[in-house]
Parts: structure tokens; C-alpha cells; sequence
């Protein structure tokens, strides 16, 4: 059985389990459809979370980030962690306490305000589809590069799939169908990296393998590539740019946001009680983590494998004699080879590099990131059903995501536009057929997105982030420990901070972006890391205004008081 | 009623003194140790061999106090709520 027939078998076997699941999990009210009936154990919740969170991104593009960034790919893999730690400290327990369906719900309560559910609900809205285009688009390339179908066609087979569950079983179905998925992709994701590690590190723990001396030499792993970079004129991989401030502003943005993104927040809704969702924070992170600390030891592999291709023993090699995997990527377009010199050798090389002359070399090699995982058992020679299980793990991590974004996306419109404010009078009955249409019509738009994505997906997924960390964490971090903050507080503060923040990403990324470097950023700090400052003045604003509007009505401050107590056993 | 709010008040003392320290830690290890100091860290190799101990925790330390961190305040905080809501209205 070749490679084709493994994959076609493994997606096949995948794809039944997650509809035997969906079949198995129907939803038969709102609360099921909404919060799985809040009856998830926290262990499964933590997986499910999991899953919910590693999207195609983490799975397929984050180790190649990181190989080829090298310290400064290191804000992804802290934002994307420590953003938990918030969440399990600042706002999961009290949300779970509260314990309604949605995180416009807590904004429109807490606020005692239409206005601010309404923000609540557009912000959800956007953030939501603008990252589950990305999941689609991440299914139809999977299904393109390793089956030979369409682009197309992978998203509408990847469109039947998160149907079937998402509309059947809401956030029932979505909850044990990600449970499945963490499963397959951690799985996939680790079986290649456990290989890799023990050819080129000689052990089967990546995590160890990142500091050891690699096979057949005396240094280690790390210093041998930063010589490698050194020798190629890369900067050193152990060692960042330079710009701390930055740094710092980006890793906390992503962190921020992360504790701020609905989808997320949204699962600890479904646990039994506020112990068992401290728990499932636990777990969700642990299980984050297996991947999120092998990952940058893939990324030392890959990185030292790639370079030792085309880099031996002091010589760039001949192009002709590259291996056969090369040449299948090269034909994708993922690997590019232009021969600037003509002299028919793979000069790869950074922007500091010289020959022996002192004269700068051209770089002719462009590869694309995601080929750090894709490609990686090929280069490591590993058997074909690896490379299978690879197509696998990145369907389960697209697909997971993309549900629980959906899910967002029509709880937001069945639940806090119709019930809770255009129909009021709407039956559960109907409240619940309204939010499978929602999640229907959800599907297709995403789909959509995700055959004709539009130009600038890519940069606005990274920029959800920004959004969610100035405006969603402060609002409902405030609702929770600043009893007295107020409804003009709370959503002058949020427009202030999505305001600033989307003006200023763009006026860099979209109309300005010739001006879109160091020299001119304000304090020194990228797009990416903007959204820290708008939420210091979400923070700042909130503050002020508060101070000479109204206080709070009583009601909403006992509401706030009851939320802080013990839960009774 | 009186000593109940009062009750109530220390529980969430007790509650906003573990978050500090807890977050303190984790600003310390991510930010502190990951990125501020990781070039002055750069020189020393820990804890393992062959890493840089900055740029160990920027890309794995970080990550593992993390999950310690949460698990203990969950650990913490549960205990809390059954020490606070069983003791009944009498005391």
C-alpha cells in the first residue's frame, strides 16, 4: 500500500469515527446545543479544548515558524500557553459561575446593556469567521497536497463533515468529536517527531532530544546549528533580534488574546461546576503542552536536517542530486530553486552571508514554512503510513477548530440576537432549530471563505488576537474584580481599544505598508503586538469614565458578589 | 449575616493573594527569564546540556510552569471552597 492508499484508508477511518460520534451525541435542547448540557467531565473537556485550540495553524505551521525564526518564534509558543494561565485564574472560574451560554451574554448582564451584548456579539461574530476561513482553506490544502483532489473539493468534503456534527449535536456532538480529534492529531503529530528525535538525537523524548549532542558529533543539536547559521550568515538561532520591547508587547497580545477568544472561553461553560472547571483548565493545558514542547524540537530537527541537505561538509550541493523529496515539493511550489549564478549548486543562505571575497552571496532557495511538518517524514525517510497519519493530524486539527468557531458564530446569532433581543418570545423549539440553521448557514459562509479566501485571511487570524486582547479580556476581567465599574466604563473603554487597535494595524498592514517597520512604529512596536497597548487604554479609559458617570445598579453589584463566592458542594 | 460577609471577605483575600503570586511567577519565568534576561542567560547551560538556559525557558520552561501553575491554583482553590462553604452559618 503506497502512500495515497494509507491516507485515503486513515482520513476514511477518521472521518467515520467523528460521524459515529456526532450520530451518538444529538442534541435534543438549546442548553445541549449550547453547553453540551454542562455534563462534559473535565478531563474530556481539557482535550476537547485542546483540539478546540490547535488549529491547522498550530499543527501544521507553528514548528516551522519557529525553524525558521528561531528565539523569536518563541513569543507564539509562550503567548499561545500563557494566555491559559489567565484564563484559569482571571476568568474561567467566575464565567463558569455565572454560568450562561455565551460571552456576549456575560458582557450584556454584567453591563446591563444591549449596546455592550451588541459589540459583544459583532466582535464574536468577526474574530470567529475570520479564523475559521483559515481552518477551511487548511482542509482543502491538506486534502490537495496528499490526495490529489481539488482545493475545492477538500473543503466541500471537509464542509459535509463539521455539518453533520455540528448541526446534529451542537456543542454535544462538536465536544466528544474534538475529544476523538485531539486524539488522532496528538498521535500524528508526535509518531514523526519521536522518529526524528531518535535519528538525530538518539532519544525517543523530544523534549530531551532538544538539549542533547547530536549522533556522530560532540557539540550539541543547538550550538551546532547556530555555527551552521553563523557559517550561512543567518542570525544566531538561540538569540533574538533585538527588540525586547516588541518582543514582550506581542507574547503578552497573543497571551491576552488568547484568554479573550469566545471559542475558547466558551468550552468552560460545559463542565459540571466551578471546581471542575479550574480542573479542566489543568488538563487542557497539559494536553497543549505535549504538543506545544515538541514543537520547537521538530523545528531544531527539521532546521538541522534541511540545512545538512544542502549544506555539506562546507560545500552548497549540486541541485541535480537532491533527493527525491525535494523535487515532489519543488513541484507543489512549496520549495522554490533559482539558479542566480548559473553555477547549478542550492545557495541558501541569510541576508549577512559573503564568499571568500567579502562579496554578499544571493539567496536562491525559498521554502515555505509549513513544509517543516508536512514534508518532515519524508526527509526523515519514514514509512509511508507516518506521512499518512501527518494528513490525518492536520484534518483533526482543522476540523476541531472550525466547529468550535461555528458553534460560536450561531449561538451568537440564534441565542444573543433572536432570543435575547430581536424575539424575546422565541420557544426553545424554535430558538433551537434557529441555531442549527445558524450553524448551517455558518458552514457554507465558511466554506465559502475558505475556497475563495480573501487576500489578507492570513493577517487578520493574527490580528484576532489584537482585537480580543483589547477589547473582550479587559471588559470581562473588570466585570469580575471591579465591582464598581460601570456600563459607560466598560464599553467606552472596549470601543476605545478596538478603535485604536484596528486603526493602527490598518494603517500598517493595509494603507500604509511601505511604512511597516521598526523606525516607524509607535514605542517600537509591531501591529502584532498593538493590541497590549489598546489594552492599556481600554484599562485607562474604563477607568476614567467610570469615575464621573453612575455607579452600577445594586442588582448587578450582588450579581458580581455572588459570582466571587465559594460553590457549594 | 455579619461574620458570614466577613467570612467571605478573607476567602476572597485568600484568593487575590494566590493569584498574585502565581502570576508573578509567570510573568518571571515568561517574560523575566524568556525574554528580558534570556540574553544574559545565554551563557549558561541549563538544565540541559546542549541549552541556553534564556532560550530553554523562552521555548520550554515557560511552557511547563504554566501547567504547574494552573494545576496548583486549581489544587488551592478547591480546597478553599470546601473549607468556606461547608463550615455552615455558626461560626
Amino acid at each position: 500500500m503506497g502512500v495515497t492508499g494509507w491516507t485515503t484508508l486513515l482520513i476514511g477511518a477518521s472521518f467515520l469515527l467523528y460521524i459515529v460520534i456526532a450520530f451518538r451525541s444529538r442534541a435534543s435542547s438549546t442548553g445541549e446545543f449550547y453547553i453540551a448540557g454542562q455534563h462534559v467531565p473535565p478531563l474530556a473537556n481539557g482535550m476537547a479544548t485542546a483540539a478546540d485550540w490547535m488549529s491547522a495553524a498550530s499543527f501544521i505551521s507553528m514548528a516551522g515558524i519557529i525553524s525558521f525564526s528561531g528565539f523569536d518564534g518563541s513569543v507564539y509558543l509562550m503567548g499561545w500557553t500563557g494566555g491559559y494561565v489567565l484564563l484559569a485564574l482571571l476568568l474561567a472560574p467566575y464565567l463558569r459561575k455565572f454560568g450562561k451560554f455565551t460571552v456576549p451574554d456575560f458582557i450584556g448582564e454584567r453591563y446591563y446593556s444591549q449596546t455592550a451584548r451588541l459589540v459583544a456579539v459583532i466582535c464574536a461574530i468577526f474574530v470567529s469567521f475570520t479564523y475559521v476561513a483559515g481552518q477551511m482553506r487548511g482542509v482543502g490544502v491538506v486534502f490537495s497536497r496528499f490526495l490529489e483532489v481539488d482545493v475545492t473539493w477538500g473543503v466541500v468534503i471537509g464542509m459535509g463533515i463539521v455539518f453533520i456534527y455540528a448541526v446534529l449535536g451542537g456543542m454535544k456532538g462538536i465536544t466528544y468529536t474534538q475529544v476523538a480529534q485531539y486524539c488522532v492529531l496528538i498521535f500524528a503529530f508526535m509518531v514523526p517527531a519521536i522518529f526524528i528525535s531518535l535519528m538525530v538525537a538518539g532519544t525517543a523524548i523530544p523534549q530531551i532530544g532538544f538539549g542533547s549532542t547530536a549522533i556522530g558529533s560532540e557539540t550539541s543539536l543547538l550550538s551546532r546549528l547556530d555555527g551552521l547559521h553563523e557559517q550561512l550568515g543567518f542570525t544566531q538561532y538561540t538569540l533574538g533580534s533585538g527588540n525586547t520591547i516588541n518582543l514582550l508587547a506581542i507574547t503578552f497580545a497573543l497571551m491576552a488574546g488568547t484568554a479573550g477568544l469566545p471559542h475558547v472561553i466558551i468550552r468552560f461553560y460545559t463542565v459540571p461546576s466551578v471546581r471542575a472547571a479550574r480542573q479542566s483548565a489543568g488538563w487542557a493545558l497539559l494536553f497543549i503542552a505535549i504538543l506545544y514542547t515538541t514543537a520547537p524540537a521538530v523545528a531544531v530537527f527539521a532546521r538541522t536536517n534541511l540545512i545538512d541537505t544542502v549544506y555539506r561538509e562546507g560545500e552548497f550541493q549540486r541541485h541535480d542530486q537532491m533527493p527525491s523529496w525535494f523535487q515532489t515539493w519543488e513541484r507543489t511550489g512549496l520549495i522554490e530553486f533559482k539558479d542566480i549564478n548559473g553555477d547549478g549548486r542550492i545557495q541558501y543562505v541569510g541576508k549577512a552571508a559573503t564568499d571568500g571575497a567579502g562579496d554578499p552571496i544571493a539567496n536562491e532557495l525559498t521554502i515555505d514554512r509549513d513544509i517543516m511538518v508536512l514534508a518532515n517524514p519524508e526527509i526523515a525517510e519514514l514509512p509511508d503510513w507516518v506521512i499518512a497519519l501527518v494528513a490525518a493530524g492536520g484534518l483533526a486539527a482543522a476540523l476541531s477548530t472550525a466547529a468550535g468557531l461555528l458553534l460560536v458564530v450561531s449561538t451568537s446569532i440564534s441565542h444573543d440576537l433572536l432570543r435575547k433581543w430581536l424575539r424575546p418570545d422565541l420557544s426553545e423549539k424554535s430558538e433551537l432549530l434557529a441555531a442549527r440553521i445558524a450553524a448551517g448557514v455558518a458552514v457554507c459562509v465558511a466554506g465559502y471563505l475558505g475556497i475563495h479566501p480573501p487576500g489578507f485571511v492570513a493577517e487578520v487570524v493574527a490580528f484576532a488576537f489584537g482585537l480580543a486582547a483589547a477589547s473582550f479580556f479587559p471588559a470581562i476581567l473588570l466585570g469580575i474584580f471591579m465591582k464598581r465599574m460601570n456600563r459607560e466604563g466598560a464599553i467606552s473603554g472596549m470601543v476605545v481599544g478596538l478603535l485604536f487597535t484596528a486603526g493602527y494595524i490598518i494603517y500598517f498592514r493595509f494603507l500604509h505598508p511601505e511604512l511597516d517597520n521598526e523606525a516607524n512604529w509607535w514605542w517600537g512596536i509591531s501591529p502584532k503586538g498593538i493590541g497590549t497597548v489598546g489594552m492599556c487604554f481600554n484599562f485607562m479609559v474604563a477607568g476614567i469614565v467610570r469615575s464621573f458617570t453612575d455607579d452600577p445598579p445594586e442588582e448587578v453589584v450582588r450579581m458580581v458578589e455572588e459570582i466571587r463566592l465559594p460553590e457549594k458542594p | 449575616m455579619n461574620s458570614e460577609s466577613e467570612k467571605m471577605r478573607t476567602y476572597w483575600k485568600k484568593n487575590l493573594i494566590l493569584i498574585s503570586v502565581l502570576l508573578a511567577i509567570w510573568a518571571l519565568v515568561s517574560f523575566g527569564l524568556g525574554i528580558y534576561w534570556a540574553e544574559d542567560l545565554h551563557e549558561i547551560h541549563a538544565p540541559l546540556p546542549g541549552t541556553p538556559l534564556g532560550f530553554w525557558f523562552a521555548q520550554q520552561g515557560s511552557i511547563f510552569t504554566f501547567v504547574v501553575l494552573i494545576w496548583i491554583y486549581a489544587w488551592r482553590m478547591n480546597r478553599l471552597d470546601d473549607e468556606f462553604s461547608s463550615s455552615g452559618e455558626g461560626e
